[in-house]
């Protein structure tokens, strides 16, 4: 279970350009569940995911991570728990170019020390999982939009994290891909991860797979239309 | 002053470190003022961000002054043909009063820096970094030292005359005057000898009784810090002797000579390195019953001892080994 | 243990990949590097070298060598002097040296003439060294003629070229017998140019000088341990004015190290904010940045040093004939023994490894605190 009370994520503290982004938000977040965070640009969806992360810390407030507290834990263990516990998609895919698909999947778990050969292994068997066995040893530019997201979802579970974290991760696919994102997801949900998704499109959010939709506005929680899927409500806010 | 390559490279890269460590330790000012765990504020995450780079650089000094150890003593021999009377470093050392603290300081600094990595490792390991401050006050201790360093250093090739007449090894560790250091070298042989090696098997007892038990952490760790002196002084009163098979040779720089296949750079790293984790070992005891330490300081001072007691053997099988092959047989 | 050095090696491992992707965007600031040290290098091989060949020559060298001097001047010393030197307690054997400075106005070039004790020649030949062969163009069985102080031209017959350890000294050498030597230069039968003494005892050299000194007051006596002396301190101090000279390229090395360190290029920004995303740690991307700097540092040194020591050991330092030795024309050919120990390498590493490692691990540090949310920015 991941909790957060009454978490507030300030920019720029005590300069003209303060900005807080995440403004007092509690909530509960299940475990085995998969969460959207949902609401119009700026409202502070991709800081509450990095402050849940564990990639920023809160200015103040309390978050308590699977019973423990990492609120005031430096970086260096937040990394440590951010490394073992959650795998990162992010919108961009973010791969790094020049060096070949199976080399960006084993690069997180690069400094934990593990025997490069077990590593490769266990990096091949996660291609094959998402069909792209046969392009590992390709460079990450001349993948596809579809190939790259799914060579990002292997790279992000290569440390066997069991919270999965993704900020809008269908903006740059067609909604083929889109859907096939989905059931990729879907199978994670039947492995028993849970799963956090910031998102705005409604292949995502209307998806029978998500249990809860957090709605934010201005860093706040919109408290009308957070709780289980309220479907029907959200499609009024989609044109937000 | 006299310009030789080393001297130049010695004192430019002393002052690049120099400008380094008072960097840190500006830094490590603020950060004993405005540290605050508990905070989410950005000054915190900087602060915390600066201790990366202080750690990095104290490890560079660390390495830097193992070289620069050895560098120092081995221009400092070269020049002894430059200086009347000097046949290897130690008549060269002596052309000043600033050669011999330098060395000192060298040494000590060296000493100092790893214990400070030592705490730096052990406090990074707690999830809420406890002695964070203590660490950072500590390197307050050492930026003067390593600029007395550099000064000292400076002074020392600066007031050196080529035409001083100095002494050398053969009178400086003679046993004929009276001088502290040959003192040292005519302390008798065989209660040296006894000293020599009822330290190292205390040492070596326990440090293996601390790293099954984990107690008497102090008791080691000043039996490491006696050891090396005694150690130190037993290079100078017999062992240096047997390498040289010259009874009246008291020489502790000789041995670096190629002459002596380097032997002295293996006894040195030796000791220093034993000296250092031993040390280690009882500069982490204060800090044991913190909290969020119990689970690493034990572990991690066990790995020392285990590391010190390493070192010394391999110190004593060396010097047992000459003592046994030499032609020399000071104690019949 | 075992998971620190493979943490090591798989960090190692992708910074070397990193490396050679951008091996271009590199390419530059090693190639500075590499000069950087063969520079210093070459400095420091050569006049160790030198200062090598210097000990070589003086080791054959009397203990000490008794001048006469005449208001501040040398002068010849009276063959008279050698029984009262022999009185001396301590000396064991004295001897006379007959040597001097010849102008040869068709190479334009000073040779050193020497009419040793020890090398039977017979009155009209001569034993000559590489350069004055060379640069006269004389070889075994030509003849050679000199002017002498009355005007005379005198013939000498080349009986051998010198084979020498050490060109240095002995390229310019010219060998004759006294009887040669004195037509010569008109040195008459009761003069020696010096005096050279042996002492059976080392440790009173400074004893038996100052005995010297007593007994001939119109006398100097150089001792040999004073000429290794002298030249030691010469050749460190002209490799140290060498160094001070190049110290301006070593500053301007570090700005452009630390500029390079400072100003990464965006994709290199990206990749850092990428691996700290995907949960690389700031010690690590330190680490990995220690690593890069090591990579780039120790080839670069590596290059360096091996084009030094061909520089001056195959090449005699080519670059630096006109610089560093004040031989002018009858500058010896002669290669170098090769000579580095580890002192030197260290010395270099200081100049240049170290300054660095120094100058860029500020800006490495600043590329490793990016913010992990960033990558979520990009
Ligand atoms: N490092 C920063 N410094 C200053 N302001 C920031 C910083 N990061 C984010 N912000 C501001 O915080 C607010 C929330 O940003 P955030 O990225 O969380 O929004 P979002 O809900 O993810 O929006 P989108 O749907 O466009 O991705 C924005 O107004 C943004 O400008
Ligand atoms: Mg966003």
């Amino acid at each position: 279970m991941i909790t957060l009370a009454n978490v507030r994520k300030i920019f720029n503290q005590a300069r003209p350009n303060e900005y807080t982004a995440v403004d007092g938000v509690s909530l509960q977040l299940e475990e085995h569940d998969v969460t959207v965070f949902k609401g119009p640009s700026g409202s502070g969806k991709t800081t509450l995911l990095s402050l849940v992360g564990c990639m920023a810390r809160p200015t103040s407030g309390r978050i308590h991570l699977l019973g423990r507290e990492i609120t005031s834990l430096p970086e260096r263990f937040l990394t440590e728990i951010r490394r073992k516990t959650f795998g990162f998609i992010f919108q961009q895919f973010h791969l790094i170019k020049g060096i070949s698909v199976l080399d960006n999947v084993m690069l997180p778990a690069y400094p934990c020390g593990e025997r490069l050969s077990v590593l490769k292994e266990r990096a091949l068997h996660l291609l094959d999982l998402f069909n792209v066995s046969q392009k590992a040893h390709t460079r990450v530019e001349w993948l596809s939009g579809g190939e790259a997201q799914r060579v990002a979802i292997a790279r992000a579970l290569i440390n066997g994290p069991s919270i999965i974290i993704a900020d809008e991760p269908t903006a740059h696919l067609d909604s083929m891909h889109s859907h096939e994102l989905v059931e990729i997801l879907r199978g994670l949900k039947n492995d028993r991860k849970t799963i956090l998704i910031a998102s705005h499109d409604p292949i995502i959010y209307d998806s029978d797979i998500v249990d809860k939709v957090v709605h934010l506005r201005d860093g706040k929680v919109d408290e009308g239309d957070t709780g289980p899927r309220t479907r029907g409500h959200l499609q009024l806010l989609k044109g937000r | 002053m006299i310009f030789h390559p080393a001297i130049i490279a010695l004192c430019v890269a002393s002052l690049f470190i120099c400008l380094m460590i008072a960097y840190s330790a500006y830094y490590g000012i603020k950060i004993v003022k405005g540290w605050d765990i508990k905070s989410g504020s950005e000054q915190q995450l900087v602060l915390e961000r600066r201790t990366y780079l202080i750690s990095a650089i104290l490890t560079y000094v660390f390495g830097f002054y193992l070289i620069s150890l050895f560098l120092y003593v081995f221009t400092v021999d070269r020049l002894h043909i430059v200086f009347t009377g000097a046949m290897c470093a130690a008549g060269v050392l002596k052309v000043n009063s600033y050669g011999y603290p330098t060395l000192l300081l060298k040494i000590m600094i060296f000493i100092f820096a790893g214990l400070w990595l030592i705490v730096n490792y052990a406090d990074n390991r707690a999830y809420d970094y406890p002695i964070i401050k203590t660490k950072y006050l500590l390197l307050l201790i050492l930026t003067p030292l390593v600029i007395t360093e550099m000064i000292l250093q400076a002074g020392y090739f600066l007031q050196m005359h080529p035409n001083i007449i100095t002494s050398c090894c053969g009178s400086l560790f003679s046993e004929g005057k009276s001088s502290l250091t040959s003192e040292l070298a005519s302390l008798p042989v065989v209660p040296m000898e006894v000293a020599f090696y009822l330290s190292m098997l205390l040492t070596v007892y326990l440090g293996i009784s601390f790293h099954r038990k984990g107690e008497k952490g102090y008791l080691f760790s000043v039996t490491v810090a006696i050891a090396f002196l005694i150690s130190l002084v037993s290079i100078i009163s017999f062992i240096s002797v047997y390498y040289y098979e010259l009874p009246t040779h008291h020489c502790p720089f000789c041995i670096l000579q190629k002459e002596y296949g380097y032997i002295g750079y293996f006894l040195y790293v030796a000791l220093l390195g034993g000296a250092v984790s031993g040390m280690g070992v009882g500069v982490l005891m204060p800090f044991r019953n913190i909290e969020s330490l119990t689970g690493i300081i034990p572990s991690t001072q066990r790995k020392l001892a285990l590391i010190a007691v390493v070192f010394f053997l391999i110190f004593t099988a060396l010097v047992t080994y000459r003592i046994v092959f030499s032609n020399l047989v000071l104690v019949s | 243990m075992e998971r620190w050095i493979e943490r090591q090696k798989n960090i190692l491992d992708f910074t070397l990949s990193s490396l050679f992707r951008r091996k271009w965007k590199n390419a530059a600031l090693a190639l500075v590097y590499v000069f950087l040290v063969f520079l210093l290098a070459s400095v420091i091989f050569f006049t160790h070298a030198l200062k090598q060949e210097a000990g070589i020559i003086l080791q054959n060298a009397p203990e000490m060598i008794v001048q006469r001097s005449i208001a501040g001047r040398q002068a010849p010393i009276p063959l008279s002097y050698i029984d009262k030197l022999k009185d001396i307690t301590g000396v064991s054997a004295v001897k006379k040296r007959l040597w001097g400075y010849y102008y040869d106005p068709t190479a334009g070039a000073n040779y050193t003439v020497m009419a040793p004790e020890d090398v039977q020649l017979d009155p009209r030949s001569i034993i000559i060294g590489e350069g004055v062969s060379r640069t006269r163009q004389v070889f075994k069985g030509s003849t050679m003629r000199f002017r002498a102080y009355d005007g005379k031209i005198i013939a000498f017959e080349v009986k051998s070229i010198m084979p020498s350890e050490s060109e240095l000294v002995s390229s310019d050498l010219v060998l004759m017998s006294e009887d040669g030597f004195r037509r010569l230069f008109d040195a008459s039968g009761e003069y020696a140019t010096d005096l050279t003494l042996q002492v059976k005892n080392p440790r009173e050299l400074s004893v038996i000088a100052s005995k010297v000194v007593h007994a001939l007051p119109d006398t100097r006596p150089i001792l040999r341990d004073e000429l290794l002396r002298t030249y030691e301190s010469v050749f460190d101090w002209r490799s140290g004015m060498a160094l001070f000279l190049v110290s301006g390229a070593i500053l301007a090395f570090l700005i452009l190290a630390w500029d390079k360190a400072s100003g990464m290029s965006h994709e290199e920004k990206r990749e850092i904010g990428i691996l700290k995303g995907i949960g690389w740690e700031t010690s690590e991307v330190v680490l990995m940045k220690f690593w890069e700097g090591m990579v780039v540092s120790l080839s670069a040194f590596l290059a360096g040093i091996i084009l030094a020591y061909i520089h001056v050991f195959f090449t005699s330092a080519a670059f630096f004939e006109p610089a560093l030795k004040g031989w002018a024309v009858l500058y010896p050919r002669f290669k170098l023994t090769p000579f580095i120990d580890a002192s030197q390498v260290a010395t270099l590493l200081f100049l240049t490894v170290v300054p660095y490692t120094l100058a860029t691990v500020i800006p490495s540090w600043r590329a490793a605190t990016v913010d992990p949310d960033s990558v979520m920015r990009m």
